[in-house]
């Protein structure tokens, strides 16, 4: 990062360590969000060469490429290491770099806590990538670890249980952090509802993650004690149940989607009214319809499950709830669209990523809605279908939104511009192939193709190898983003204005590009904070 | 949202710390050693490093905060942070608890009464185990863990520990009150009474267990009633160790003459977290002893 951009007044106050120290003990905002945002692009390239290996392997039918049972764990860890290591750590990343200085703040709350947080992380993946090497290799039941299938694994069964309890203890201590810094180091004059949305949705977002984070610890635990220390949770035998699992697992895993996709809402809030010049429309909405959709996330659990064998009422239940979510994401997308009509838009990439992520977000939203009617789930339960649904609100989601965010504040971190039309390249490669990619897996689904298979009957192959092209092409067009950012931060051209972008709104855009050290060291005053307002 | 505006002072942050590096590895040593063991690589020995690097960097980690605290580092905002965080900590606990509260209603509400044949799933009964009768406490229909099994009564050493809880909880509330009016000597006494209490309360429970599997054949191999009786009483009683370890930190530092009537976030802290405590004990007074 070059320094001369810095203000004189936030100079004398830089005395950044140098060497390994910087980041070994870091305990600054910025240096610890880019290594969460580094190791997220790490994890998500690992578990991207896992996506390409399974559909290599599906790419006709026929057992041609690998093993079922690496491709069985092969799927397991992919789900797993795009979750918990590409996704998470790079919402925490970007939730770092961008809550202090859009609150006015001079860093994370409780800074060592930070730095502790991260490095859990590089622990915890070693561990889980290392289960891969042991003899029976890694687990292979599928991310959601059921038994009494996974109860079978081998040496790497408590190395799976292990690494995502050291996870968990990562993402509950960052949430912490994350809702000490919005509640207590917010600007003088910034009340809760003059925050900007991606603030609010991570402040959600981390109620969620320290509500749900300890039941998944407590459903591991579960599992290590029935497989080494003779407990009978999910055995029946003793009067305990395996569904007893799925429950306590998705009472976890459903708010677990809304982290994964809250903090997406908020950037996406962020950028478009940014590109359309517009304020977003009804800012208060967003904010009541996020907090609800996180309300209804710890009551709709069961519909996960609705072929397990639950009472009717239960299904009844869980169908109405998780229908009623429709409501509020809803409000959302209206809101979205209707600060774009009649704005004065342009079509820089972050807001070609953030219209994409409405249009393809609302798809797999509706496969949602069709997934929560009971009698539709009965045929669509474990087929395609689920898997055209997840993808549709993770890839093209939550995954989006993430690069969309990264384009839209890349100039802030580096004080450089990247390649705005190789930035444009990798969107219409990423938009156009991962419909490719996933759209034909609706078609399979409705057919009838099983998820988590090897191999599949012969009918189905056409539609696989549109898929699989589809991957190949999306998988190999995401090697631009790395090369992108890298050349930004090498030889970008340098950013002179505090802001990039016009229409841009938000105190971030207060502070000089590349952002000081210690971002706001004097908390900005209700002058900056107007002017932030308006723009 | 005023206290910023009164106090010019800047927020402080630490520049660079080695303490969070070693709780990483630390952490990741525990999680290893339990890998290594389980998976019967390495002896029971490789249990061993995680605890003790855990021990030290707690130590560490504590003494650079309370090093800073007594310099005057710390002011109102730093304070707060220290505040909201350790709330939300004792959430998060609270939901730990939560899970194994879950499977405990669970199985006796749906899960053993299906197997004796009722609702949803009466199939397995009538095809599995016909013979089964839903009552509680049970170790299912397997008898896992044998035929027989005796059960904690909520009139013994549960009620014994109950009190022995409730009193601690005065005994603390008690010694709060003495800081905050400066009357060190009552803290001092006080304070030390909290934290026996805590250890007579695991002592008792390490009494009770004995008891369990040698004269009752009751284990956490028992199906599902030992599953979760051991479970639920063994998380807490892990909980109440920590806090009383906790206890007899804070007692030391009182006598080391720490903590102001105004400012003792440590102090209040602990005896949050010994509330909790206390509270994840009456529900298990309830749901595990009584009913």
């Amino acid at each position: 990062m070059a320094e001369s951009h810095l203000s004189a007044a936030h100079a004398e106050h830089d005395h950044k360590p140098y060497g390994w120290r910087r980041w070994v003990f870091a305990t600054n905002h910025k240096d610890i969000g880019t290594m969460y945002l580094i190791l997220s692009g790490i994890m998500f390239f690992i578990g991207g060469s896992a996506a390409m290996v399974i559909r290599a392997q599906l790419f006709k039918s026929g057992m041609e490429l690998v093993d079922p049972a690496v491709f069985n764990s092969l799927t397991t860890m992919h789900g797993l290491i795009m979750i918990f290591g590409a996704i998470m750590p790079a919402w925490v990343g970007l939730a770092n770099w961008m809550i202090p200085m859009q609150i006015g703040a001079p860093d994370m709350a409780l800074p060592r806590l930070n730095n502790l947080s991260f490095w859990i992380l590089p622990f915890a993946f070693t561990l889980m990538l290392a289960s891969f090497f042991v003899p029976g290799s890694a687990i292979a039941g599928g991310w959601t670890m059921y038994p009494p299938l996974m109860q079978q694994f081998g040496d790497s069964f408590p190395m799976m249980i292990f690494a995502i309890h050291l996870m968990g203890i990562s993402s509950i201590l960052g949430a912490i952090n994350i809702i000490v810094t919005i509640m207590n180091l917010r600007a003088p004059g910034m009340s809760l509802l003059r925050m900007p949305l991606f603030v609010w949705t991570w402040l959600i977002t981390a109620y969620l993650l320290i509500a749900v984070m300890p039941v998944l610890a407590g459903a591991m635990t579960m599992q290590l004690t029935d497989h080494f220390f003779g407990t009978s949770f999910f055995n029946a035998a003793g009067g305990g149940d395996p569904v007893l699992f799925l429950h306590v697992f998705w009472f976890f895993g459903h708010p677990e989607v809304y982290i994964l996709i809250l903090p997406a809402f908020g950037i996406i809030s962020e950028i478009i009214p940014s590109f359309a010049r517009k304020p977003l429309f009804g800012y208060e909405a967003m904010v009541y319809a996020t907090a609800s959709i996180a309300f209804l996330s710890f009551i709709v659990w069961g519909h996960h499950m609705f072929t397990v064998g639950m009472p009717v009422a239960a299904q009844l239940f869980f169908m109405l709830s998780t229908m009623l979510i429709a409501v509020p994401t809803g409000v959302k997308v209206f809101n979205w669209v209707a600060t774009m009509w009649r704005g004065s838009m342009s079509f820089e990439p972050p807001m070609l990523f953030a219209i994409a992520f409405v249009f393809l977000f609302t798809v797999g939203g509706l496969s949602g809605l069709m997934l929560s009617l009971v009698p539709s789930d009965y045929q669509y339960h474990g087929t395609y279908f689920v898997v055209a649904h997840f993808h549709y609100v993770l890839v093209p989601g939550a995954v989006f939104a993430i690069f969309a965010g990264i384009y839209y504040w890349l100039p802030k971190w580096s004080g450089h511009m990247y390649d705005m039309r190789l930035a444009k390249w990798h969107f219409w490669l990423s938009v156009i192939f991962v419909n490719v990619l996933f759209f034909p897996m609706h078609f399979l689904g409705l057919a009838g193709m099983p998820r988590r298979i090897a191999d599949y009957a012969p009918q189905f192959t056409d539609w696989n190898m549109v898929a699989s092209i589809g991957g190949f092409v999306f998988g190999a067009s995401q090697l631009l983003l790395p090369y992108i950012v890298w050349k930004c931060v090498r030889s970008g051209k340098p950013v002179e204005a505090n802001s990039p972008w016009d229409g841009a709104r938000g105190l971030e855009w207060e502070l000089p590009s590349p952002a000081p050290y210690h971002s706001w060291e004097f908390p900005p005053t209700e002058a900056v904070l107007a002017h932030a307002d308006k723009h | 949202m005023t206290d910023a505006r009164v106090e010019p002072r800047k927020y402080y942050v630490p520049h660079g710390s080695p303490w969070p590096i070693i709780a990483a590895v630390a952490l990741f040593s525990l999680m290893l050693g339990a890998v290594l063991y389980l998976d019967g690589v390495a002896p029971l020995w490789v249990l061993l490093p995680g605890p003790l690097l855990l021990a030290f960097m707690f130590g560490g980690w504590f003494s650079t905060v309370i090093g800073e605290n007594q310099h005057g580092v710390y002011h109102v905002r730093e304070d707060r942070s220290f505040r909201l965080g350790m709330m939300w900590f004792i959430f998060s606990e609270v939901m730990f608890f939560a899970a194994f509260f879950g499977a405990l209603f669970y199985t006796r509400m749906f899960s053993v009464p299906w197997l004796g044949g009722e609702g949803a799933k009466a199939l397995t009964n009538f095809l599995l185990w016909p013979h089964y009768r839903a009552t509680w406490p049970t170790n299912g229909p397997g008898h896992v863990g044998g035929k027989t099994f005796g059960t904690m009564s909520a009139t013994g050493i549960a009620a014994v520990n109950t009190l022995v809880l409730l009193t601690s909880g005065l005994t603390v509330t008690i010694a709060h009150h003495a800081l905050r009016r400066g009357k060190r000597g009552t803290l001092k006494v006080f304070l030390a009474l909290t934290f026996l209490l805590g250890f007579t309360f695991v002592g008792l429970q390490a009494h009770e267990y004995y008891e369990a599997y040698t004269r009752m054949n009751l284990r956490l191999t028992t199906g599902i009633y030992g599953s979760t009786f051991f479970m639920l009483t063994g998380f807490h009683g892990l909980h109440v160790t920590i806090g009383a370890i906790m206890l007899l930190v804070i007692w030391i530092r009182v006598l080391r003459g720490h903590f102001t009537p105004e400012r003792h976030f440590a102090f209040e802290a602990v005896a949050w977290y010994w509330h909790f405590v206390d509270v994840v004990w009456l529900c298990l007074f309830v749901f595990v002893y009584w009913l």
